[in-house]
């Protein structure tokens, strides 16, 4: 339990830099929401049965709890491990690499399911929200979190310079959002294109979120959480291994 | 009993041997100073003994803990002054030290009951609500330091303290560091200030290219290693004195334009510079770093 007082640290960071850092997690997502939601909403009679709106804050929830995860364990992390050297600092105490990439990735994925959460809040306080099924939407936020973490995280310990992300972000994490289910059914899309989608996290993020939101369990929630489980662990697993590596030398 | 024992350590990078054969050992109390040029393995010896790297052959001993298989259990009790300052800037000075001590896994109580002594160590009394980015180079480098000693440690291991402040911040750190060899505390540091070396360390180890070349007390290393007395010349004509000057001092060298003479009785080439108006000369006791240029050579490592 040694990664806490990393995850600790980094707590008191964000609680110093509050306001800032909530607006800029979540200032994006709720406008996408209700601007897309209730513009393109309008035009839509209903989609899989609920309203537009409805549908992408589901699907909203989960891009940006990826987004979330991905943007603290990737960025934030680089920066705290190139920039500031501030792991460099942790290691000299009695600390390890696998507490240090430990905490960040446990801490990337409580803020995370916090921005998640707080979606989660604004869609039921605008009625989106329709049965109390809809709180097992939190276990499963910090599950995506934890899953984006863990990935991101292994981006960062094999990066060399800043750059690195764009490839990440441009080219895994934008098309992935696409054919994820975040925006429209992925169900419509190419089976060859869907076979991929059903291979990624986001894609068992969103298949768990959005029937919680509408009311309803999951069909297959058996493999949707046993594939982000997978991607948290064995991203976890490969984070620890890259950062060694790097630390070592 | 020592502190920190190292036997026929081995690390290679690549096609180099960084750490190549080394032996160390440092006793408790003692203040020990590793001098060597850039790139001869300093910061690398220090992170093996940390459990940081782990080496390719040899057997560390930190603290009675064998490193890296305990080195967890031995950095409890051991503080880390590095060459590059990283303090945590998003926090204030008072929050840098409390964060630390958490990683230590010391009680907050304890942190805030040692918090006074250390701000006043370093000199920040006062300033504990202060942010990072408007310290000055010496005070980051004291809080550094105070950092280092949140956990109390027996042991401080320190990379190059003082590089990149002015002779007042220096002579601050050089203080703080006396006073805690005079509490008890043991003192590791690299550093290639000679001047450094000689003030503070009772013991120093020389290293080139990996391994120990020499070692021992500052004085005993100048005797050991070198004539007591040196001469400096530069001026016209230099060049042609320099053939001169070997039938009067057993050992001449040249760096540039100025000639280093070196001998026990050093009267002969004084005698014979004062006939010579065009040379200007200075006469001066040998020291640390005649030895050290001895021993590592006068080329430039870059």
């Amino acid at each position: 339990m040694r990664w806490t007082a990393v995850w600790r640290r980094n707590f008191l960071v964000w609680r110093k830099l509050f306001i800032a850092s909530v607006l800029s997690n979540l200032a994006d997502p709720l406008i996408l929401l209700f601007g897309l939601g209730y513009g393109l909403g309008a035009l839509l009679p209903s989609v899989q049965g609920m309203s537009y709106i409805a549908f992408f804050a589901a699907g909203t929830l989960c891009s940006a709890t990826m987004f979330t995860a991905s943007f603290e364990a990737m960025f934030s992390g680089f920066s705290r491990m190139h920039g500031q050297k501030t792991w460099d600092a942790i290691l000299y105490a009695p600390l390890t690499i696998d507490d240090v990439v430990g905490g960040e990735i446990m801490w990337a994925a409580s803020k995370a399911w916090l921005s998640g959460t707080t979606i989660l809040a604004v869609a039921a306080a605008f009625g989106l929200a329709h049965s109390a099924i809809v709180v097992l939407v939190l276990p499963v936020a910090f599950l995506v979190g934890l899953a984006f973490a863990a990935v991101g995280l292994i981006m960062t310990v094999l990066a060399k310079n800043w750059d690195f992300f764009s490839f990440y972000m441009t080219l895994i994490m934008t098309p992935m959002t696409m054919i994820s289910g975040v925006f429209f059914p992925a169900e419509q899309l190419p089976a060859s294109v869907l076979a991929v989608a059903r291979l990624l996290p986001l894609y068992h993020g969103v298949e768990l979120v959005r029937p919680l939101v509408a009311g309803r369990l999951p069909g297959g929630i058996v493999l949707h959480v046993a594939v982000l489980l997978g991607y948290a662990a064995a991203g976890t697993a490969l984070a620890i291994m890259f950062a060694r590596r790097r630390f070592s030398a | 009993m020592s502190v920190l024992r190292a036997r026929a350590l081995h690390k290679r990078y690549g096609a180099l041997d960084v750490v190549n054969g080394l032996d160390l050992e440092v006793a408790p109390g003692e203040c020990f100073g590793l001098l060597g040029p850039n790139g001869a393995g300093k910061t690398t010896t220090l992170r093996l003994c940390l459990g940081l790297t782990h080496p390719d052959a040899g057997d560390i001993e930190l603290l009675g803990e064998p490193v890296p298989q305990r080195a967890r259990e031995a950095r409890q009790r051991v503080g880390v002054v590095p060459q590059f300052d990283n303090l945590d800037p998003d926090f204030t000075v008072a929050e840098n030290l409390l964060v630390y001590g958490r990683y230590f896994g010391l009680a907050p109580g304890l942190i805030s009951e040692r918090l006074p002594a250390l701000l006043e160590f370093a000199g920040l009394a006062g300033r504990e609500s202060a942010r990072i980015n408007t310290l000055s180079g010496g005070m980051k480098r004291r809080l550094t330091l105070a950092r280092a000693l949140i956990n109390d440690p027996q042991l401080l291991f320190m990379d190059e303290p003082t590089t990149g402040l002015d002779p007042q911040a220096r002579h601050l750190i050089w203080e703080r560091l006396r006073r805690l060899t005079q509490e008890g505390k043991t003192l590791v540091l690299t550093t290639h200030f000679m001047e450094e070396a000689e003030r503070l360390c009772h013991r120093l180890a020389i290293m080139d290219r990996g391994s120990l070349i020499a070692t021992g007390s500052p004085r005993a290393l100048i005797a050991e290693h070198i004539e007591p007395q040196v001469v400096e010349v530069h001026g016209n004509g230099f060049e042609a004195w320099m053939e001169e000057a070997r039938r009067l001092a057993p050992r001449v060298e040249r760096a540039g334009d100025t000639v280093f003479a070196y001998a026990a009785d050093i009267a002969p080439v004084l005698a014979d510079l004062r006939g010579r108006p065009e040379l200007s000369f200075l006469h001066r006791p040998a020291s640390l770093e005649d030895v050290f240029l001895k021993l590592t050579g006068r080329d430039l490592r870059d």
